[in-house]
């Protein structure tokens, strides 16, 4: 069982301040953390390769070098190795070009049953970036997940929220999901000696430069 | 014609067949052929275990931009009728497609829904894409992306605007990913700027105001929340030309299958987003139990309960009820907000409310600056009371 987590650091949204002279955003001094709807989906990635006792997370982000100690957050959940995409030809990709490149990182782990997102990042809200590269993946998306309820190797039993109330969902694999964490969600801090092991499991660096070859082969 | 069969990986397994909305593949000779009336909408390609189908979809040139004409908005249907948003939607594109000199069409996908095409053409929409079957009768993903965007790949639209509610935030990126297009989510306000769409919206917890076009790509794409543009007055004289859209669905093509729909809401209760009378309660109310005390109030003047992000993060309330800028926008007629602080975050969700009454403890509270009126005071005194009160009074009534 291969699955795979996209996650991305963020301002602490709570915490940022508007200049009152210039109306512009005071980032300095705001604390970045691991967005907290992707800690959520990491830790229920963790939780559903325990159920089914075998396989392995990879966790992706694109960023700057500093989105690493999100990584490292995400090792020590859990995760069996960390991918960080970053370059500063990525900077301020839209959307739609931070799927692409996922897509292409995800192509290039290889063959992959479940991709896990959080179902949007607090500071953007858009929400965009799992179905777009759900799209991209050419796999199908449930998005507004509030609960696996089965999982095999097989297909999924999926509660997805609704205006009303919510669906139960049976999703064939492979497939992507956006999950929503529930009200009262606190993000769990990893013990000491998670932080430590986190330390030893791979961490790997891709910038552009192998992306030109990547997608050179692949379009 | 951008698709291709890889004839060696074919293996005739006819999926593709199941998954084409359009009925546009068959097969011949053990290997799957497309006809004349595909529209590249790439159902076809998500469903193929072999990757035996590739689409290339022509690229853009400044030339090819100026084909695209005419607003569109994507019509979200509510219990067999149509959402408030989608009037929203309506009237707003009227109101673009007015300044652009072009015309509005609106899509609406359903199993039974040319009853409600009258309504919808009231509302401004001047041509409406119908599409109806058994198995749209409920959203799903792959279908709605694949009509959606076999019919914009056809009639080239301008604009295409969609509903910020679950179902538009879950099927507009996967048509604009499809397409290779961009989109702007939650805009708050939309206007014509330079022949292009000016895309306002919030972003970083709703601190800042960010203003976005899309000018090298067709359609421009948007999504908006509930209750922030304007409805126009319906004016039912109106006829819109309506053109069916003949689609072909096979169940057993999806890979996501519904098993069960379960209502939280009673049906015909209003929703939050559509209530018309909303009492809310934040950090201020103290506990879950507390708010028993706004349900009252409620139940009397057949209002609904809504929450804060504080209320809400605390468990107090499901996250359906949260008002804000990561939970929903409301616009009732009266908005009671009860131990609410009222930051920006919170009062992007409910500021366009008509009118505002406001009771906190805190005489700073920011929500006293848009409040109508304001009380100074403990909750558990005040609504009690308001509530006798108004019970007497209705009574009367």
């Amino acid at each position: 069982m291969k699955l795979i987590a996209c996650i991305k650091q963020v301002p602490d949204t709570a915490e940022v301040k508007v200049d009152p002279k210039t109306h512009t955003l005071i980032r300095d001094g705001v604390p970045s953390i691991l967005n907290p709807y992707d800690q959520f989906a990491i830790e229920e990635c963790v939780r559903i390769k325990e159920e089914i006792g075998e396989g392995s997370i990879s966790v992706i982000t694109m960023g700057p070098p500093q989105a690493r100690s999100a990584l490292m957050r995400c090792l020590a959940l859990g995760a069996d190795e960390a991918i960080l995409i970053s370059d500063k030809a990525f900077a301020g990709s839209d959307t739609w070009a931070t799927a692409y490149t996922l897509s292409l990182a995800i192509k290039k782990i290889g063959s992959f049953d479940i991709v896990f997102c959080g179902q949007q990042a607090i500071d953007g809200d858009t929400a965009q970036v799992g179905p777009e590269l759900a799209q991209q993946l050419g796999i199908p998306q449930v998005t507004y997940i509030e609960k696996i309820e089965i999982c095999n190797k097989h297909k999924l039993t999926i509660h997805k929220q609704t205006e009303d109330g919510y669906q139960i969902l049976e999703a064939k694999l492979p497939v992507l999901l956006a999950l929503l964490p529930p009200t009262s969600f606190q993000p769990e801090h990893p013990p000491m000696s998670s932080i430590l092991k986190a330390k030893k499991k791979p961490f790997n660096v891709w910038d552009a430069k192998l992306w030109e070859a990547m997608n050179q082969n692949l379009v | 014609m951008g698709i291709e069969i890889v004839l060696d990986k074919c293996t005739g397994c006819g999926l593709c067949i199941k998954a084409c909305p359009f009925a546009a593949i068959k097969i011949k000779d053990k290997k799957a052929e497309i006809e004349a009336n595909c529209t590249l909408c790439g159902s076809c390609v998500e469903v193929c275990n072999f990757d035996a189908i590739l689409i290339e979809r022509p690229k853009l040139s400044d030339k090819d931009l100026s084909e695209y004409k005419n607003v569109w908005i994507f019509v979200e249907l509510r219990e067999k009728g149509v959402k408030k948003v989608s009037l929203e939607l309506a009237s707003k594109a009227r109101e673009i497609a007015d300044t652009l000199g072009e015309n509005v069409g609106a899509v609406i996908l359903g199993e039974k829904a040319k009853h409600l095409c009258n309504e919808i053409a009231a509302y401004g929409v001047d041509v409406i894409y119908i599409a109806e079957n058994n198995n749209l009768s409920e959203y799903n993903t792959s279908n709605y992306t694949g009509i959606l965007t076999g019919l914009i790949l056809k009639y080239k639209p301008n604009i295409v605007l969609f509903p910020a509610t679950h179902l538009g935030r879950d099927l507009a990126p996967r048509v604009a990913a499809t397409l290779e297009v961009g989109l702007t989510a939650d805009c708050t306000g939309l206007s014509i700027k330079d022949g292009l769409l000016l895309q306002s919206r919030p972003a970083f917890g709703g601190n800042i105001m960010a203003d976005i076009i899309s000018p090298n790509a067709r359609p421009q794409m948007a999504t908006t929340r509930p209750n922030v543009m304007k409805i126009q007055k319906p004016d039912f004289t109106r006829k819109a030309e309506i053109v069916s859209i003949p689609v072909d669905i096979d169940s057993k093509a999806m890979r996501i299958v519904i098993k069960e729909i379960v209502k939280t809401t009673k049906s015909g209760t209003k929703s939050l987003d559509e209530a018309d009378i909303i009492i809310s309660g934040g950090r201020g109310i103290g506990s879950a139990d507390n708010f028993k005390i706004l349900e009252d109030l409620a139940k009397t003047i057949n209002g609904v309960v809504g929450a804060s992000r504080a209320a809400v993060d605390a468990g107090w309330r499901p996250r359906s009820d949260q008002v804000g800028q990561s939970g929903k926008t409301v616009s009732p007629k009266l908005y009671i907000a009860c131990g609410i602080s009222g930051k920006i975050q919170h009062q992007v969700g409910m500021k366009s409310s008509d009118t505002i009454i406001a009771i906190n403890m805190d005489p700073d509270a920011p929500i006293f600056d848009i409040a109508d009126c304001g009380i100074i005071g403990d909750f558990t005194e005040i609504i009690p009371v308001l509530n006798e009160e108004l019970k007497k009074n209705l009574c009367k009534n």
